[in-house]
């Protein structure tokens, strides 16, 4: 029986040790090169301030909803601090299972002193949400797979004839809905018009009939930059820091087509129901993570333009590449010259009727 | 006896339409790398059922032939795709040839007996071959992962250099990577904790239920049986979303009324949840083995003076710890690649290597996963070769022969 007692003796250890470190604080947020930057650029440094305060992540963002609703019903929540998309978390604001946040007071001014609420402007779209970056869903494309006259054109995701092959586009209905309608000649104001009726849904979908033959679908960030390495689709739709970290970073012969790239934010949440102690440090770490030099800082490791707009002057160079990094921005005037600004109050709307449409559709 | 079996050459209506097929097979796989599946499939027919006419009619020399085939296939293997290709070609040569010497010369009878008929000697190949399939359909998933692992980009894809050969196509970076990525070690911890202490209380709990419920006096035990064994049966995802539930209320008790650490709690619940989906391999392989224990072996050590307890340490269980053994493995392994239930009951301190490896392949498809696949497959041979082997010494040691 001794190697029992051993093994009991030496995992006995083993939880009591970790259990006299410090206290677990829980980041979820998407994984990758993504929460990587969040590690370097908030949670190391904040925990090399507080050296009592032990930063966990949690991968789970796609799934917040879910189980933040599951947590709540079960009265365990064992989550402090929540990366989430805008939509998300308009949705855990509407279902109050996310904390308010007063940005005047529990957020970080702007060096300038200008307060929290102008410095981030229209980018709070919820009263629980803190922005934290812009991203874009955009397309690259494989520069050997396309010939001479690379794509410039969102409709070239469309044109079969010009370059043929497969492309990765993404299993739902957002963005794709609004790029076939685009392409489909309906005006950039008008798209949301268009997608609210039968008519126009069906039309979208008509036109991604053309294509659906040649359609990978995907449903992780991860999966278009593989694709592309393989060589498997010519063209795919993904994040643009997704895109970045292919090709700056892994040299793969891929490059962008910033044109029609659809806007959208991600950034911070707290669960409601923490108790004090934990919303405390909760905040503490918000106040610290969202001021104006971490959000430029987080900018230094993936192409995601910081929200605030008192961090933009501070982006710098990439940490490790040495390159500067406001030319990858989707923010960037060069990129931005024709951009889609993905419309929140009409998918809350529409998201459901529209899912349902486009899965039946995907079936047939 | 069996190589008395006479045997005499085939002609070639036979020969040639069987090394036709072997060549369109093969023919798939070129085809299918090459554009058109159909147009591989009647390019190779034709080439090895040519080939296979002109070594029998022409050239009528076997040593000769073997060395045409073999050389020639290699060369073009290496032509069209570097070392990689040649030594396929190389390989596949020397399996044509061989295959067509094999049938004219009518060697695949000579060692079987000699009465069978055409069509028990197919059958007798036939189911040869199925199994060299399943074997195949088996394996190759996992020998996949093996190169993969070694990869020098962050993607599941053969780079051309690394079919080429090229050292610079291969890194050790993943490995690297586990062994000095945080979250790796994390989770790789936390599943060398959960795990041995899930199978310890597994053990312990199934084992003694096994042997009570192996007792003909124990009322109902056939439905103290079903349920034991229920976690096994019932699926995962819904035993899963009511452990949720159930330990969520038992760590709020935990934590809140008698103001035990948090970690500790979030520990103790996977680990009781994963002893409990253990315990049914144990019960099973404990009960298989309890059946061919002798009952008057205990009557014996009663009779001797030897209390339940020592009865029990002393006679039964060493006869029965073959069971135990496997059953542990079993429950082990069941913990050690849990992924739905650690999902749910854990949170992220207690976040597994299985869990790891999920949220890995969703969010960054990053060959660390392999190359923590490919030590996890290490450690499994490592660890059921151990066990074989102590078997089989302790097997000895008791002169008795390994079954």
């Amino acid at each position: 029986m001794k190697p029992t007692k051993f093994l009991l003796s030496a995992a006995a250890a083993a939880i009591t040790a970790g259990a006299a470190s410090a206290e677990d604080m829980t980041l979820v947020s998407w994984g990758g090169a993504y929460q990587a930057s969040q590690q370097k650029a908030y949670a190391e440094p904040y925990m090399e301030m507080h050296p009592d305060v032990n930063i966990v992540w949690d991968e789970s963002s796609a799934e917040a909803v879910a189980k933040l609703r599951a947590m709540n019903e079960a009265g365990n929540i064992t989550w402090d601090v929540v990366d989430v998309v805008a939509s998300d978390a308009i949705r855990l604001c509407d279902e109050g299972l996310a904390m308010e946040i007063d940005p005047d007071t529990q957020l970080a001014p702007a060096p300038d002193g200008t307060p929290a609420s102008e410095d981030f402007g229209d980018l709070l779209v919820s009263d629980c949400f803190i922005p934290q970056i812009v991203y874009s869903t955009t397309f690259g494309y494989r520069t050997d797979l396309v010939g001479d006259t690379p794509p410039d054109d969102i409709c070239d995701v469309f044109d079969l004839e010009a370059y043929p092959g497969k492309r990765s586009l993404e299993k739902r209905p957002i963005n794709n809905m609004e790029w076939a309608l685009l392409c489909d000649g309906v005006p950039k104001d008008e798209v949301y018009d268009v997608l609210a009726t039968d008519e126009g849904q069906d039309r979208a979908l008509k036109k991604l009939d053309t294509i659906k033959d040649s359609v990978v679908w995907w449903s992780a960030g991860a999966d278009t930059p593989q694709l592309l390495a393989d060589g498997e689709v010519v063209m795919g739709s993904t994040y643009n820091g997704r895109l970045f970290s292919l090709i700056e970073e892994q040299k793969q012969p891929v490059a962008m087509l910033w044109d029609a790239q659809v806007f959208d934010l991600d950034g911070w949440i707290i669960p409601a129901g923490l108790s004090d102690e934990r919303k405390q440090r909760a905040l503490d770490f918000i106040y610290f993570a969202t001021d104006t030099q971490r959000l430029a800082d987080q900018a230094k490791y993936i192409s995601y333009g910081p929200a605030r707009k008192s961090s933009a002057p501070l982006v710098g160079k990439h940490a490790e590449l040495g390159i500067d990094m406001a030319p990858h921005m989707p923010t960037d005037p060069n990129n931005a010259k024709n951009t889609f600004l993905y419309n929140y109050e009409f998918w809350a709307d529409y998201r459901d009727d529209i899912d349902a449409k486009f899965q039946a559709w995907l079936a047939q | 006896m069996a190589a008395l079996t006479p045997i005499s050459r085939k002609p070639l209506s036979m020969v040639l339409p069987s090394v036709a097929l072997a060549g369109a097979f093969a023919g798939i796989f070129v085809g299918a790398g090459n554009g058109s599946v159909p147009m591989g499939m009647i390019g190779g027919a034709i080439l090895i059922a040519g080939l296979a006419w002109f070594y029998i009619s022409v050239l009528g020399n076997e040593r000769l032939a073997y060395w045409i085939n073999i050389l020639g296939f290699g060369l073009a293997g290496f032509v069209f795709a570097g070392i990689g290709g040649g030594i396929l070609g190389l390989l596949g040569g020397w399996f044509f040839v061989w295959f067509t010497y094999w049938l004219y010369e009518g060697r695949y009878r000579r060692k079987l007996l000699p009465y069978l008929t055409a069509q028990q000697v197919f059958f007798h190949y036939l189911f040869r071959v199925i199994c060299g399939a399943i074997f195949v359909f088996l394996i190759t998933p996992i020998l996949v992962v093996l190169p993969l692992s070694f990869n020098a980009q962050d993607f599941f894809t053969f780079t051309p250099e690394m079919l080429r050969l090229d050292p610079e196509g291969y890194s050790l970076k993943h490995y690297r990577d586990f062994f000095t990525n945080n979250e790796w070690q994390r989770s790789f911890k936390n599943s060398l904790i959960i795990a041995p202490i899930a199978t310890i209380i597994s053990v312990s709990l199934g084992t003694l239920a096994a042997i009570g419920l192996s007792q003909s006096h124990v009322p109902g035990r056939r439905a103290i049986m079903a349920i034991l064994i229920s976690p096994m049966i019932v699926p995962l995802i819904i035993s899963a979303t009511g452990m949720f539930f159930f330990y969520s209320d038992i760590g709020r008790f935990l934590e809140g009324t008698l103001g035990m650490n948090k970690t500790f709690v979030g520990y103790l619940k996977v680990i009781l949840a994963h002893a409990v989906l253990g315990i049914p391999f144990v019960i099973i392989t404990v009960t298989a083995t309890l059946v061919g224990f002798d009952r008057s072996l205990t009557r014996a050590a009663a009779n001797m003076g030897a209390g339940p307890v020592r009865t029990f340490f002393k006679i039964q269980m060493p006869l029965i710890l073959p069971g135990v053994i496997s059953g542990g493995l079993f429950a082990f392994i069941t913990s050690f690649d849990e992924v739905v239930v650690v999902l749910f009951v854990g949170s992220a301190s207690q976040k597994t290597l299985p869990w790891q490896m999920f949220t890995g392949l969703r969010e960054q498809i990053s060959p660390t996963i392999l190359a923590v696949a490919t030590i996890l497959v290490v450690i499994s041979i490592a660890l059921l070769t151990t066990v074989e082997l102590l078997r089989r010494r302790s097997e000895r040691l008791r002169g008795l022969t390994p079954a």
